[in-house]
């Protein structure tokens, strides 16, 4: 018995039951096959449950006609004609239109709430701080449903619209806003925005460099405007004088008991971008407080020391800190309003909960496979951004000795 | 010579009169000067902030109050051509309606089990909350076994114990809202705890699920996963096998919440230094010893206000079981405010009012108690 003549050589060993090797092993292996059998069993109960339904499986529905409507789309769609699949392509961008906007006036009003609760002036303060107490406390549901229910739907009708200046209306129906009209070489204006914009870039980058190489500072601000605004003007002028009509604006007009032209902003529209700018932006003033808060007095301090006056400082000593510490939590924030943007479901915007799990899953019933697309669409985003934010944090985390 | 020195001497020959006192050093006028007007741009600013004041408080004051309408038993009390007035709230429908609000369609005559269990549930809640409170450890047992088990019985009922079934199709409004926040943070927090072990552990499959688990569901909204809960939780069990109706949604949000609630326990753990493993590796604990008699102790009283939020997150989330068809407090509010018995123009808004003074109560009370444990754990941080 060559076990027994081992186990007489070598020397006492604890039994295998206290092996923290064994053991680990023995744990992964157990939990593995629980995992495993879990999933195995609820796959085959799903795949009877589904034949005993008669419900196809696999995504072929994605390309069936929908037969039913919605009504803002980004992209040609009809009843008659589109698919499943064009339907989740119009959820999708909804979802993606609604939180572009809404992270975008978010920030805005964010940071300047954030900035108001620092504020040296009592009032200003504590206009801020019940601002966010207040939001922050009460459901974002109960707000959506506050805002299209209790203000947007209350509205009067078209006839008594609030009219501001002749060009915009909000009535019961939406608001209703001047459409620009591009024609002829209009399409020039967005290029030249759009190449303002990378020359801007492109100058700041030299500029930096310039100051880093001779100290010579160059005005990156007004070169900045100029570039942006400025030139698009210009553009503009120049093909008003060759006498192209280059922007016209479709103003919405009131015709019989409906609006007639410019561009409708469905309520269901602006109550969700109303609802979640407000919400997300009590958390991210209270993002940006806990970051300005976190950048120390002896910076401020060193800098005056320095000799650089206050609004050098905030530029160039806090603002830089603070970022460091707020842009982590406000991706987060930008990806909970994000997700939040499902919430449309609730006042009926068509984003792509309502469209995809709400219709088409109701029509279709392939459960399984609408509520693993809609569920991967949001984590490819979320996954995304926060691989891009590992990044960021990876260049600005502070270089320690 | 001595002429020129006599222009350079100048002794003057009356007293300078005194300078005026500073104007307004001191008291309020001179606070407001120096916090309100003390340069333009603030000027600008506290004028619009009186502005927003000025439109914002004076209408809702006279919403709430001066308006309001307080007795009733219809939509006449609270129509203004009936009224002949202004009419703010209608605090009458929700007098109507309170019973309805709080059980729902629970039968009236059982109402009295609900009160008990809200009862049950403020004893373990403050036993918990109240950091002081004596024999807590057995105050943490009442409240994740003894009283989930109680309160079971006594919503639900038992044909064992000779008490009333009462389906929960027929619970609703603020029970509903309690008993899914409760059940949320009485899974998610054990939960929580494990997961958070998991993603700490040295055992790579086991961190692996845990991973998995947790950056999946904090990636895709709640909403999804309640839906997933209500369409494919029946799909994965054997067929004949129904998951009740209230049932599904709870499921997605303990899962849902465990998640969060995992990486408020990691930052905890996190937080614990190297030596206390050390420590208790030193005194021949094993895992399981370390953990629960020295880790976890610590790390969990760390992050009480982490838990605190989450958990107010958790429950103005609850709202969300109104979409999948759960008569939650909102949901009650959804329903009673189109019966026309009660056609008034402001019912809407009041009973979101209602909802709103109701969420905000319970949360805004929530995160002040956060706020003072965190105060109150930094202090053994000053020395």
């Amino acid at each position: 018995m060559p076990t027994i003549a081992q186990a007489e050589q070598a020397p006492a060993r604890a039994s295998l039951l206290y092996d923290p090797k064994l053991r680990a092993i023995v744990y992964q292996v157990v939990l593995t096959v629980v995992v495993v059998f879990l999933v195995y069993t609820a796959a085959t109960n799903a795949v009877a449950n589904l034949r005993a339904a008669r419900i196809a499986s696999g995504f072929g529905f994605l390309s069936t006609t929908s037969g039913f409507d919605v009504n803002q789309t980004f992209i040609p769609y009809s009843a008659a004609t589109s698919t499943y699949g064009d339907a989740f392509l119009v959820g999708l961008l909804n979802t993606l239109v609604v939180a572009a906007i809404g992270i975008f006036f978010a920030t805005i009003l964010g940071f300047v709430v954030g900035i108001a609760r620092l504020s040296k002036n009592w009032v200003v303060a504590k206009v801020a701080m019940v601002y966010v107490e207040v939001i922050r406390n009460l459901p974002l549901l109960l707000q959506l449903l506050f805002w299209y229910v209790a203000v947007l739907t209350s509205l009067p009708g078209p006839r008594q619209s609030l009219n501001a200046g002749d060009l915009f209306f909000l009535n019961q129906r939406g608001l209703f806003v001047p459409k620009p009209m591009l024609e002829g070489h209009a399409w020039l204006i967005p290029l030249t925005f759009i190449a303002g914009i990378v020359a801007m870039i492109a100058f700041h980058i030299w500029a930096r460099r310039q100051q880093e190489q001779t100290g010579r500072q160059y005005p990156v601000g007004l070169t900045a405007l100029g570039l942006i605004l400025a030139l698009p003007a210009l553009v503009w002028v120049m093909l008003a004088l060759v006498g192209d009509r280059p922007v016209s604006f479709d103003v919405p007009r009131l015709q019989g008991f409906n609006f007639r032209g410019g561009m409708q902003l469905f309520p269901e529209f602006v109550a969700l971008l109303l609802g979640l700018v407000t919400y997300t932006a009590g958390f991210i003033a209270e993002v940006v407080r806990a970051g300005i808060l976190a950048v120390s007095k002896g910076q401020t301090e060193a800098a005056s020391a320095l000799g650089l006056r206050p609004g050098h400082t905030l530029r160039l000593v806090v603002v830089p800190q603070a970022m460091r510490v707020i842009i982590p939590p406000l991706t987060s924030q930008y990806l909970n309003l994000t997700k939040n943007s499902s919430l449309a479901v609730a006042i009926g915007y068509p984003d792509l909960v309502q469209v995809f799990m709400g219709t088409v899953l109701n029509q279709t019933g392939q459960a399984v496979e609408v509520v693993a697309i809609t569920m991967a669409v949001y984590l490819t985003i979320s996954l995304v951004t926060s691989a891009i934010m590992n990044v960021y944090n990876r260049r600005v985390a502070i270089v320690e000795r | 010579m001595t002429a020129a020195t006599d222009t350079l001497r100048f002794v003057r020959a009356q007293q300078v009169d005194a300078a005026p006192p500073p104007n307004l050093v001191r008291g309020p006028l001179a606070w407001v000067r120096a916090n309100l007007f003390s340069g333009p741009l603030n000027t600008i600013l506290t004028l619009v902030a009186l502005f927003l004041i000025y439109a914002i408080v004076p209408p809702t004051i006279k919403f709430f109050f001066i308006d309001a309408v307080w007795t009733g038993t219809n939509r006449d009390a609270c129509r203004p051509e009936v009224v002949g007035r202004p009419v703010g709230a209608c605090w009458a429908y929700i007098i109507d309606k309170i019973n309805y609000f709080i059980y729902g369609s629970y039968p009236a005559p059982l109402r009295w089990r609900v009160d008990i269990f809200f009862l049950l549930l403020a004893v373990g809640v403050g036993w918990m909350l109240w950091l002081e409170a004596p024999k807590r450890a057995l105050g943490a047992i009442y409240f994740f076994v003894v009283f989930p088990i109680l309160a079971f019985i006594l919503l639900n009922g038992s044909s064992w114990l000779g008490i009333e079934h009462v389906p929960t199709s027929l619970w609703g409004g603020i029970l509903v809202t309690i008993v899914v926040s409760t059940v949320g943070i009485v899974f998610s927090l054990p939960l929580g705890v494990v997961l958070a072990l998991g993603r700490r552990s040295r055992l790579p499959i086991i961190r692996m699920f845990s991973v998995i688990f947790i950056e999946f569901v904090r990636g895709v909204p709640l909403i999804t996963v309640l839906f997933m809960a209500n369409t494919m939780l029946p799909l994965f069990l054997p067929e004949g096998v129904t998951v009740d109706r209230l049932l599904r949604p709870l499921v997605g949000v303990a899962v849902f919440a465990s998640a969060y609630m995992a990486e408020v326990v990691r930052g905890g753990l996190q937080a614990i230094p190297k030596g206390q493993y050390e420590g208790a590796m030193s005194l021949g604990l094993n895992y399981w010893q370390t953990n629960v008699f020295i880790i976890l102790p610590q790390a969990l009283k760390i992050v009480i206000p982490g838990i605190v939020n989450t958990f107010i997150g958790l429950f103005k989330d609850t709202t969300l079981v109104a979409i999948v068809g759960i008569f939650d407090l909102i949901r009650t509010i959804e329903a009673s405010r189109v019966d026309p018995v009660w056609a008034a123009p402001t019912i809407n808004t009041t009973g979101y009012a209602f909802a709103a003074i109701f969420y905000f109560i319970f949360c805004w009370g929530m995160s002040r108690y956060s706020i003072a444990v965190e105060r109150r754990l930094a202090a053994g941080q000053h020395r």
